[in-house]
C-alpha cells in the first residue's frame, strides 16, 4: 500500500519541489498551506508521515506538533519538522514537544528522502 | 449667696472628675492608646499658663490700667512664634538625655554640677511657692464671696480657723491629686499622661467658664462692646483706660518688658517646662501648638476688659476690688448659678497651676536638692540600700505635701499684703534668670559651669533687691525706710530707682538690672576660662543635637564596669520590674537574647546613666554611676581628641555620602546603557535570524529542484522548464533581498549616499504610475493619478523617492482584490509640505497589525497569499521618508481598503545638502 | 515642614509681631478715635493679635502637607 505524506509549507517554490521529490519516491501527497490547514488534513486523512514547516501562518508547526502528539489517536503519525531557522534551541524545542525528525532548510534531497524512508518503515 | 456645703460638694465634685479624666488618661496610656498624643491636647494643656491670676487678675488689671493687661499675653503669642526654633531644640535635648526639669536641664548642660542644680531649684521655689499661695487665696476669697462672708462692698469680713479653713483642705485635696497622679511610679521619662489630660481639661472649663460671665455681662447686662465701650467714654474716669498710658504706667519702655517677660515666662516658668517639654510627647504637636494657644490666649481675653468696664460701671470705681468682678457681677445681679460656675472655673485654674507646678518642683526638690544631699550623707550609705524607689517616691511625695503647705502657710500669713498679691509678674521675672543659661546653653559652646553659677546668683540677687525685698516693705514686712533711701540712706541704692534708674516701673526696671548682671555675668566670666572636658562634651551635645540624630553620644567613660555591677543599680533606684525591661529591650536592640549576655562597654555605661538620669537627675546619676565605674578622669586634651574625632568622621560620613550619591547615579547610568545594549543586542539577534530565514527559504527551493534536475536527466521537458524558472524567479529574490538588506544598513548607519536633484514630484508620481502599469494590469486592477497642475520643485533623492513610491503602489497592487482592484494616488501641497496619499480597495488591516507593518520582516495580508516581499520595503520607505525630515504613517479601516501617505517639507536639511 | 523656610517664615512673623506691637508702631494708634465704636488702641491690639495668630497657623498647619 502507498504511504501518504503530507507536505505543510507556506512557500509554493518548497511545496513544488516537495511535492515532486515525494511523488518520485512513490508516496500518495497532500499538500496544506497553513497551520490550521495543516492539523485539518492530518485529522482527516491520516498522513503517514508530515513533513512540517515551522514558519507558517495561523499556526506554526510547534503548535500543529504539539496538537497532534496530545491526540492519543494520531499516535502513529510521523512528524519530520522542517526550518529555516538553524538554531540549536529550534532543534531541541522541536524534538522537545514530540517530532521524530528535524532538518533545516535548505537540506539535501537525499538526506530528506533517506529520512522519510526510515521514518515509514520503522 | 449660696450655702456653704453646696459650694464645697461642688468643688469636690469638680476635683472628682478631675481624679475621673486623670484615671482614664492614665489607664489609656497603660494600655498604649495615649489620649494625650494628640495636638490639641498638647496645645490645651499648655493653657495652664493661664492661672487664677489671669482668671481673676486680669479684669483687676484691666480695671486700673486698660490695655496693660494684655502684654501677659501678647509675649506668649510672639514668643510661640519661635517655639518650632527654640522649643524643639528643647524637646529633643531633654529627651535625648533625659532631663525632667529646668533645674536639670541647667546642671547637664554645664558638666552635670550638682551646685548650679540647687541653685536654679532655690530660684525656682523661692519665687514659685508665693505663686502657689496666690491660687489657694483665689479659690479662698472666691468661696467666701460665694458663701456671703462679706460687707455691701464685697470686702471679706472674717477669716475662719485654721481648721474650718476649707483652702487647707482644698490644699491637701490638691496635694493628694498630685501625689497620685505626679508620683504614681518611677519612670525615666518622667511622663504623667493622666495629669496631662486632666489639665487639658481644666482648660477647657476655665475657657468655657470665662467666656460665660464675659457673655453675660457684655450681652445680658450691656448691650455689647459698642455699649460698653460708648458708656466707658462718657465717663471721665473711665475715659483713661481707652488710651494707652492713660493709667499712668511708665511708657513704652515698660510695655516692651512686659512682653519681653512673658515671652521668657512662657517657656521658663517650671509648671511650662514640664508641660512643653517633658510631658511632650511627640515634637510635631508643637506645631499646632504654636498658633492653637495663641488663639486659646486670643478667646480668653476678648471679655476682659467688657467685664472690666461693666463692673467699673455697675459698682463704681474705687470700691469693690475689681479683681473679684467676674464673681461679684453675677453676685449683684442674683445669678448664684452663674457665679458658681465662674467659682469653680477659677477653681480650675488655680488647681491646674498648683498641680503642675507642684509635679515640676517636686522632682527638682527630689533631684536637685536632696538626692545630692543624701548621697553626700555619709550617714544614709546608698550604695548598700537594696531597693531605693520607695525612698525616692516618698521624697518626692513628701516635697508636694511640703510645698503646697507652704503655700498655705504663705497664703494664711500674707492675707491681702501687696507682697502676695503682686507676686505674679514678680514670679515672671524669677525664672527670666534661667534665660541666659539655658539659651546661652543651647547655642553657646563657651559657657562653663562658673559662668552658669555666676549669672544666676547676680540675677538672683538683683531680682530679691530690686522685687522681692520691695515687696516685703510694701507689706510692711520690713522698714519701707530703705525703699525712700537707699540702704546705708545711699540713694544709689535705692532698689526700685537703682544707680538713679528712673523712667520705669518696678518690674521693667528689675527686670533690666537684674537681666543685664545675669548676661553680664555668666558671659563675663565664662570667657575667663575654657570649658571643662564634661562641660565642653555636654555643650556640645546640646548645642549639636540636631545633627547627633539618634547615636549614641561619644562616651567618656573609659574603663568598663561589670554589667552585673550596673543592672542592680540602675534596679534600686528605678525599681526591678522596669529595670529589667529597659535592659532587656536594650539587648535585644543589640541583637542579643539575654541580659547577662551585656558587655560593659561605655555604651551600656552611658545607658545606665541616662537612665538614671531620668529618675534621680543627670549630677546624681553620674555619681551613682562612678560608684560601680572606675572610670579614668579624661583630661581636657583626651576631650578635645574625641571632639575633633567626631567632627572629622561627620565631615567625613558627609563627603562619604556624596559620593555614594554620585556613585548610585553612575550605576543607574551604567545601568540603563546595559539595559539599551541589550535591547539592541536583542534586536540585532532578531534580525539576524530574520535574515537567515528570508535568506534559507529561496536558497531550499534552489537547491531542492537543482539536485532533483541533477539526480534525474529524465525529468520531462516541461517540468525542467518549470523548475528552472522557479529557479530563476527566486535567484531574483535573494539578490534583491541582499540589496534590501545592505540597502537598509547603509541608510540605517547613515553611509547611504543621497544623489539630491531638483524633483518635479507630478513627474516622480507619473513615472511610478508608469513603471507598475503593467502589475496593476496582470491583476486587473485599476490606478488612478490625482495631480495638481504644477507643483513647486523639491530637492531630494530621485530614485530614493522613486523607490518609496513603487514599494507603496506594489504593495497596494498586492492586496486589492483581483478583477476589481482600484488604487488612488493624491499629490497635494498646501505651501509648506507635499503630501502623498496611496489608497486601495484591498481588505485593510487591522488595528494590532497596523503599527507592525513597518517593521522588519513583518509583512502583512492574507498568509496564504502572502505577498512576495522581503518585508524590507516599508521599513526602508520610512527610512528615506524621514531622512527628508517627512513622515510616513497608514490609515486603514478593515474591510475599506488601506491610504498609505507621506509627507515631505519643502525645504529640508538633508534635502539642501 | 521644609524646615528652613518654615523657620525663616516664622522668625520674619516674630519680628513683624515685636515691632507692630511696639513703640513706635503702637503710638501712632494711641489717639482718641473710635472704629465703629470702639476705640481705636484696643481694635489695633487685637486685629494684629488675630492676625499673627492666622498667619502663624498658615505657616503651621500649611508646611506640613
Amino acid at each position: 500500500m502507498d504511504k501518504k505524506v503530507l507536505i505543510a509549507d507556506d512557500e509554493q517554490n518548497i511545496v513544488i519541489s516537495l511535492e515532486f521529490l515525494m511523488k518520485r519516491e512513490g508516496y500518495q501527497v497532500e499538500v496544506a498551506n497553513d497551520g490550521e490547514e495543516a492539523v485539518r488534513r492530518i485529522r482527516a486523512s491520516r498522513p503517514d508521515l508530515v513533513l512540517l514547516d515551522v514558519m507558517m501562518p495561523k499556526k506554526s508547526g510547534f503548535e500543529v506538533c504539539q496538537e497532534i502528539r496530545s491526540d492519543p489517536e494520531m499516535a502513529g503519525v510521523r512528524i519530520l519538522m522542517l526550518t529555516a531557522k538553524g538554531r540549536d534551541t529550534e532543534v531541541a524545542k522541536g524534538l522537545a514537544l514530540g517530532a521524530d525528525a528535524y532538518m533545516t532548510k535548505p537540506f539535501s534531497t537525499r538526506e530528506l528522502v533517506d529520512k522519510v524512508r526510515n521514518l515509514l518503515e520503522q | 449667696m449660696l450655702p456653704g456645703w453646696l459650694i464645697v460638694g461642688a468643688s469636690f465634685a469638680y476635683l472628682l472628675l478631675l481624679f475621673a479624666v486623670a484615671y482614664f488618661g492614665d489607664r489609656r496610656a497603660d494600655a498604649g492608646r495615649s489620649v494625650i498624643d494628640n495636638p490639641w491636647v498638647f496645645s490645651l494643656s499648655l493653657a495652664v499658663y493661664c492661672t487664677a491670676w489671669t482668671y481673676f487678675g486680669s479684669v483687676g488689671r484691666a480695671a486700673s490700667g486698660g490695655p496693660w493687661f494684655l502684654p501677659t499675653y501678647l509675649g506668649p503669642t510672639l514668643g510661640l512664634t519661635l517655639a518650632w526654633l527654640v522649643v524643639l531644640k528643647m524637646i529633643r535635648i531633654a529627651r535625648s538625655y533625659r532631663v525632667t526639669s529646668i533645674a536639670d536641664f541647667v546642671a547637664s548642660r554645664y558638666g552635670k554640677s550638682h551646685l548650679l542644680g540647687g541653685l536654679v531649684t532655690l530660684i525656682a521655689v523661692v519665687g514659685i511657692v508665693p505663686y502657689i499661695a496666690l491660687q489657694l487665696k483665689a479659690i479662698s476669697s472666691g468661696y467666701a464671696l460665694l458663701v456671703g462672708e462679706h460687707d455691701t462692698l464685697f470686702r471679706i469680713e472674717s477669716q475662719a480657723g485654721w481648721w474650718q479653713d476649707g483652702t487647707l483642705y482644698i490644699a491637701l485635696a490638691l496635694a493628694a491629686f498630685t501625689v497620685l497622679f505626679g508620683t504614681r511610679h518611677l519612670d525615666t521619662t518622667e511622663r504623667h499622661e493622666g495629669m496631662v489630660a486632666a489639665i487639658a481639661f481644666e482648660s477647657v472649663v476655665k475657657l468655657l467658664a470665662f467666656l460665660a460671665v464675659g457673655i453675660y455681662v457684655t450681652y445680658w447686662l450691656y448691650d455689647g462692646f459698642g455699649d460698653l465701650y460708648a458708656r466707658a467714654s462718657a465717663v471721665p474716669e473711665l475715659q483713661r483706660l481707652l488710651a494707652f498710658d492713660g493709667a499712668g504706667r511708665l511708657g513704652y519702655g515698660g510695655w516692651f518688658a512686659h512682653v519681653l517677660l512673658a515671652m521668657l515666662s512662657i517657656i521658663f516658668l517650671p509648671r511650662q517646662f514640664q508641660i512643653a517639654v517633658v510631658e511632650n510627647v511627640n515634637e510635631q504637636h508643637l506645631r499646632r501648638a504654636t498658633w492653637v494657644f495663641p488663639a486659646y490666649l486670643l478667646a480668653i481675653n476678648i471679655f476682659v476688659i467688657p467685664v472690666a468696664i461693666g463692673g467699673l460701671l455697675h459698682f463704681g470705681s474705687g470700691t469693690v476690688d475689681p479683681d473679684t468682678f467676674v464673681l461679684t457681677l453675677p453676685l449683684a445681679h442674683g445669678q448664684n448659678a452663674l457665679a458658681l460656675l465662674v467659682f469653680i472655673g477659677g477653681l480650675s485654674a488655680a488647681t491646674g497651676m498648683v498641680i503642675v507646678e507642684a509635679i515640676a518642683l517636686s522632682t527638682m526638690v527630689c533631684n536637685d536638692l536632696v538626692m545630692p544631699m543624701l548621697l553626700r550623707s555619709r550617714r544614709l550609705d546608698l550604695a548598700r540600700e537594696r531597693d531605693l524607689t520607695g525612698l525616692l517616691l516618698g521624697i518626692r511625695r513628701g516635697a508636694i505635701v511640703v510645698l503646697l503647705l507652704l503655700g498655705y502657710l504663705y497664703f494664711r500669713l500674707a492675707g491681702e499684703a501687696y507682697a502676695l498679691v503682686s507676686i505674679g509678674l514678680i514670679s515672671f521675672a524669677a525664672v527670666a534668670q534661667f534665660a541666659p543659661v539655658v539659651i546661652g546653653g543651647m547655642y553657646w559652646r563657651g559657657g562653663t559651669r562658673e559662668g552658669a553659677l555666676a549669672g544666676l546668683l547676680a540675677g538672683f540677687a538683683v531680682w530679691v533687691y530690686t522685687l522681692l525685698l520691695p515687696s516685703f516693705a510694701k507689706s510692711g514686712w520690713l522698714d519701707p525706710g530703705f525703699l525712700e533711701h537707699g540702704v546705708l540712706g545711699l540713694g544709689w541704692l535705692k532698689p526700685e530707682q537703682l544707680f538713679g534708674l528712673t523712667g520705669l516701673d518696678n518690674i521693667s526696671h528689675a527686670l533690666f538690672w537684674s537681666l543685664l548682671a545675669n548676661i553680664g555675668c555668666y558671659v563675663g566670666v565664662s570667657m575667663l576660662r575654657v570649658p571643662t572636658g564634661p562641660e565642653a562634651t555636654q555643650g556640645a551635645l546640646f548645642v549639636d543635637v540636631f545633627r547627633r540624630g539618634d547615636a549614641p553620644p561619644a562616651s567618656f567613660w573609659r574603663t568598663g564596669a561589670e554589667a552585673g555591677e550596673l543592672v542592680p543599680l540602675v534596679a534600686r533606684f528605678l525599681g526591678q520590674r522596669r529595670t529589667e525591661e529597659a535592659f532587656g529591650a536594650y539587648a535585644r536592640s543589640h541583637g542579643l537574647q539575654q541580659v547577662s549576655e551585656l558587655k560593659a562597654d561605655p555604651e551600656l555605661v552611658h545607658f545606665a546613666e541616662t537612665l538614671l538620669a531620668g529618675a534621680i537627675g543627670s549630677a546624681s546619676a553620674r555619681v551613682m554611676v562612678s560608684t560601680v565605674v572606675q572610670a579614668e578622669p579624661l583630661g581636657l586634651g583626651e576631650v578635645m581628641d574625641i571632639l575633633d574625632e567626631a567632627s572629622q568622621v561627620r565631615a567625613y560620613s558627609h563627603k562619604l555620602e556624596e559620593k555614594s550619591r554620585a556613585l548610585e547615579a553612575a550605576t543607574a547610568e551604567l545601568r540603563a546603557a546595559n539595559e539599551q545594549l541589550k535591547e539592541l543586542d536583542r534586536l540585532k539577534d532578531d534580525f539576524m535570524s530574520s535574515v537567515t530565514h528570508e535568506l534559507r527559504t529561496p536558497l531550499t527551493s534552489i537547491r531542492a529542484l537543482s539536485e532533483m534536475m541533477l539526480d534525474d536527466p529524465d525529468i520531462d521537458v516541461e517540468d525542467r522548464q518549470r523548475f528552472l524558472g522557479i529557479i530563476v524567479s527566486e535567484t531574483v529574490r535573494l539578490s534583491r533581498l541582499v540589496n534590501q538588506v545592505l540597502d537598509m544598513a547603509k541608510i540605517e548607519s547613515g553611509h547611504a549616499e543621497w544623489h539630491n536633484t531638483d524633483i518635479d514630484l507630478c513627474e516622480l508620481v507619473r513615472h511610478s504610475g508608469d513603471a507598475t502599469l503593467q502589475l496593476f494590469r496582470d491583476r486587473g486592477a485599476e490606478l488612478h493619478l490625482h495631480l495638481p497642475e504644477s507643483v513647486p520643485t523639491l530637492r531630494a533623492d530621485h530614485d530614493r523617492l522613486l523607490q518609496v513610491m513603487l514599494n507603496l503602489l506594489s504593495n497596494a497592487a498586492k492586496f486589492v482584490p483581483t478583477g476589481s482592484g482600484r488604487v488612488d494616488v493624491t499629490l497635494s501641497c498646501d505651501g509648506e509640505r507635499f503630501r502623498v496619499a496611496v489608497k486601495d480597495n484591498g481588505p485593510g488591516i487591522e488595528p494590532a497589525q497596523q503599527p507592525v507593518v513597518f517593521e522588519k520582516f513583518r509583512q502583512g495580508g492574507d498568509e496564504r497569499s502572502r505577498p512576495q516581499g522581503t518585508g524590507l520595503g516599508l521599513p526602508i520607505s520610512r527610512q528615506i521618508v524621514e531622512h527628508f525630515g517627512g513622515r510616513l504613517w497608514l490609515e486603514s479601516v478593515p474591510g475599506e481598503g488601506a491610504t498609505f501617505s507621506f509627507e515631505l517639507p519643502l525645504k529640508s536639511a538633508a534635502g539642501e545638502g | 515642614m521644609r524646615k528652613g523656610l518654615a523657620g525663616q517664615r516664622l522668625v520674619a512673623v516674630f519680628i513683624a509681631g515685636l515691632v507692630l506691637l511696639n513703640y513706635p508702631i503702637l503710638s501712632l494708634f494711641d489717639r482718641p478715635q473710635t472704629v465703629f465704636g470702639l476705640p481705636l488702641l484696643h481694635v489695633y491690639l487685637f486685629s494684629v493679635w488675630l492676625a499673627l495668630i492666622l498667619v502663624v497657623a498658615w505657616i503651621a498647619e500649611h508646611g506640613a502637607r
